[in-house]
């Protein structure tokens, strides 16, 4: 068995769509299975039993899913409660919601029915990126089939009234942000709120909301129904149960598969991925979760396992653990060049830090990719990277910075080496331009 | 940020179609009385698909048809990229994916290709039938290189397979979307290695179950 994990214990059957994503073939495969006696439940219930399964969210930030919900009102007011899914997965590396909004819909609408329980809403909406227009009629396709089975809706067979509803967004990385997603849904720029107020305060159109990504509403369903302490069974204490993870790069198979948290990364790449282009000898670096973590040499990829406390201690981050592996034929400095472009044209252009040193930084970056820089503008890309870093209203800034820091933690000689080159070549005494004419 | 302004030629009128018109209601009833804001991006986007692009009349049909003020259907639509400011080709659109997994498996030599056979990017080809552009990242990494052609996704290309793509699109044909080299979905190249035990589908999974950790006493 290659992996960590049996196949009885994976929640998303579906996951290449080789089977009926319809409401019969979910249906086969357990979802809406027991779904009365969960929502019967209390909302404390159900939040305990997601707490205790020590879910956290998939999105990348890996807040407790429990816990999140626990910050809702606990009383209904005037004010009606919601449900937002983020399904606008955007960063550079992540290919998972996609893969359970086509093929594992019901997973989900499932999912938001037994969320919209525990925080005491009645409507939930998905907030799908614009460019996923297969996907997005599918997953209308799939809550049609719920709402003509009565399985949500006004006066469902499952006794919580709820609503699911699907909207979608215009192509905006920033919209993956909580409060970015909600000033969009409300149909403006894309451009995060302060907080405090939280949402689960003050979310869309003022009213308290609890903003979750795709794979976290996916998965409660199964939890609830399989039992918090076999979700908790898998993987560590603190980062507990199954996960999406992918690989794109240089990897001899990429694809999306589920395992267990807590998978060595070496053992993730060579079982499910094919292994390494040329070997795992010609493994240079890996990015362990979407473009915004800092990237790891291939040593410390030996030893990484895959949970959210050994990313962070080598300084990156499991993210949304989908990997972008670079073999050594792989141009460190132009692939994060190009990161530094992805995230210029992605800020929002509302704070000054993010707006100005986002462009500044890819300028650089581009210098260095040929070497045409000073060995000085190394400390000062670095100085700037650390003023934009934490001084945003949204994470956009951070994860602006943190390629770039990951980079030159770990492959500063290399950068230097290229700009010593450049200069080989060219001369650089002062006048040498002169000189070479 | 990327900078984007209207096109310098606008049409002179903007009028619904009624299927257009019909969409966009339907829209603007998913969303709570007074709330109808919120349907904007799903409206340009219709208006997209029936013009091909929005323009300026377009942005204040909008406007109107929302009860939202000018300047804030202008901001959207220029904020948020996937909104062509400008005629795109009559055959078809060409979005190929440039940001890092997919620079990795050679999306540059994607963009060759369509620089060679359509022309400088953000623009028509001399015929009109064809446009391209670079875009950031589309969300199907495991399948990258890719390209979204009119919407729809077309992965794991070579050079090779997306010179055979666009010419279907200019002689009007509509090829099937997905992997180019016959991958299921995101599975591994050469099938599945995950998911293959019957009892995961033979049903039983549907049996009546009871749910663990039940509080003791049911619920009052």
């Amino acid at each position: 068995m290659a992996g960590l994990l049996a196949d009885k214990d994976r929640i998303f059957t579906n996951l290449y769509g080789l089977h009926d994503w319809g409401l019969e073939g979910a249906k086969q495969r357990g979802c809406w299975n027991g779904t009365k006696e969960i929502i019967d439940q209390t909302p404390e219930w159900i939040c305990d039993q997601i707490k205790a399964s020590g879910l956290r969210g998939r999105g990348g930030g890996g807040f407790g899913t429990g816990l999140k919900w626990t910050f809702m009102p606990k009383q209904e007011s005037e004010r009606p409660h919601y449900l937002l899914v983020n399904a606008d997965e955007s960063e550079p590396g992540a290919c998972k919601d996609r893969e359970i909004l086509r093929n594992d819909p019901h997973l989900l609408i499932e999912g938001c029915l037994v969320a919209c329980r525990g925080i005491r809403a009645h409507t939930a909406y998905i907030y799908i990126r614009g460019e996923y227009v297969f996907e997005r009629e599918r997953l209308e396709a799939a809550i049609k089939q719920a709402y003509e089975a009565k399985l949500i809706g006004p006066g469902n067979v499952n006794g919580w009234d709820c609503d699911v509803r699907v909207t979608h967004g215009g192509g905006a990385y920033i919209c993956g942000d909580e409060t970015a997603l909600m000033e969009s849904f409300e149909g403006k720029k894309g451009q995060p709120r302060l907080k405090p107020p939280f949402p689960a305060g003050a979310g869309i159109y003022g009213c308290p909301t609890t903003v979750n990504n795709v794979e976290s509403i996916a998965v409660v369903g199964t939890i609830l129904r399989r039992g918090a302490d076999w979700f908790a069974g898998f993987g560590t204490e603190k980062s507990t149960g199954t996960k999406l993870f992918a690989a794109s790069g240089h990897v001899n198979r990429p694809c999306v598969v589920e395992d267990a948290i807590g998978i060595p990364m070496r053992q993730l790449i060579e079982d499910y991925f094919g292994g390494v282009r040329g070997g795992w000898g010609n493994l240079k670096a890996v990015v362990p979760g979407g473009i915004s973590m800092p990237m790891i040499p291939a040593a410390e990829a030996e030893e990484a396992i895959m949970t959210f406390e050994d990313l962070a201690a080598r300084k990156s981050g499991l993210g949304t653990g989908t990997m972008i592996v670079m073999d050594k034929d792989a141009d460190l400095v132009k692939a994060i060049a190009r990161a530094a472009y992805f995230y210029k044209h992605e800020s929002c252009g509302q704070c000054t830090p993010c707006r100005e040193g986002t462009g500044w930084m890819w300028r650089v970056m581009e210098r260095m990719v040929t070497g045409e820089a000073e060995m000085s503008e190394i400390d000062l890309l670095l100085d700037v990277a650390s003023q934009v870093e934490g001084h945003t209203i949204c994470g956009l800034g951070d994860a602006a910075a943190w390629p770039i820091q990951g980079l030159f933690r770990h492959f500063r000689p290399e950068v230097e080496a290229r700009i010593n080159t450049y200069r080989a070549r060219k001369g650089s005494f002062p006048g040498a331009k002169v000189a070479a004419e | 940020m990327s900078v984007r302004r209207l096109a310098v030629e606008q049409p002179e009128s903007f009028a619904f179609r009624a299927d257009t018109l019909k969409a966009a209601r339907a829209w603007i009833g998913k969303f709570p009385a007074g709330r109808q804001a919120s349907a904007v991006i799903p409206v340009l986007w219709l208006v997209q698909m029936q013009e091909g692009w929005v323009s300026e009349p377009a942005i204040r049909a909008v406007a109107e048809l929302l009860d939202m003020p000018v300047i804030r259907v202008f901001e959207v639509a220029t904020f948020y990229t996937m909104f062509m400011l400008e005629p795109v080709g009559t055959h078809a659109l060409i979005q190929v994916c440039g940001t890092t997994p997919c620079q990795l498996r050679g999306s540059e030599a994607l963009m060759d290709v369509c620089k060679r056979r359509i022309g400088p990017r953000d623009h028509r080809s001399a015929d009109g039938k064809l446009y391209w552009q670079e875009v950031e990242c589309m969300g199907a990494c495991a399948n990258a290189p890719m390209v979204a052609i009119n919407d729809l996704y077309y992965e794991d290309l070579t050079p090779e397979a997306l010179e055979a793509l666009i010419d279907e699109f200019a002689a009007e044909r509509r090829p099937k979307p997905g992997s180019a080299i016959g991958r299921q979905g995101s599975a591994p190249e050469g099938g599945p290695t995950t998911l293959t035990d019957p009892a995961l589908y033979d049903g039983s999974r549907a049996k009546p179950i009871t749910i663990p950790n039940l509080p003791a006493k049911e619920r009052a």
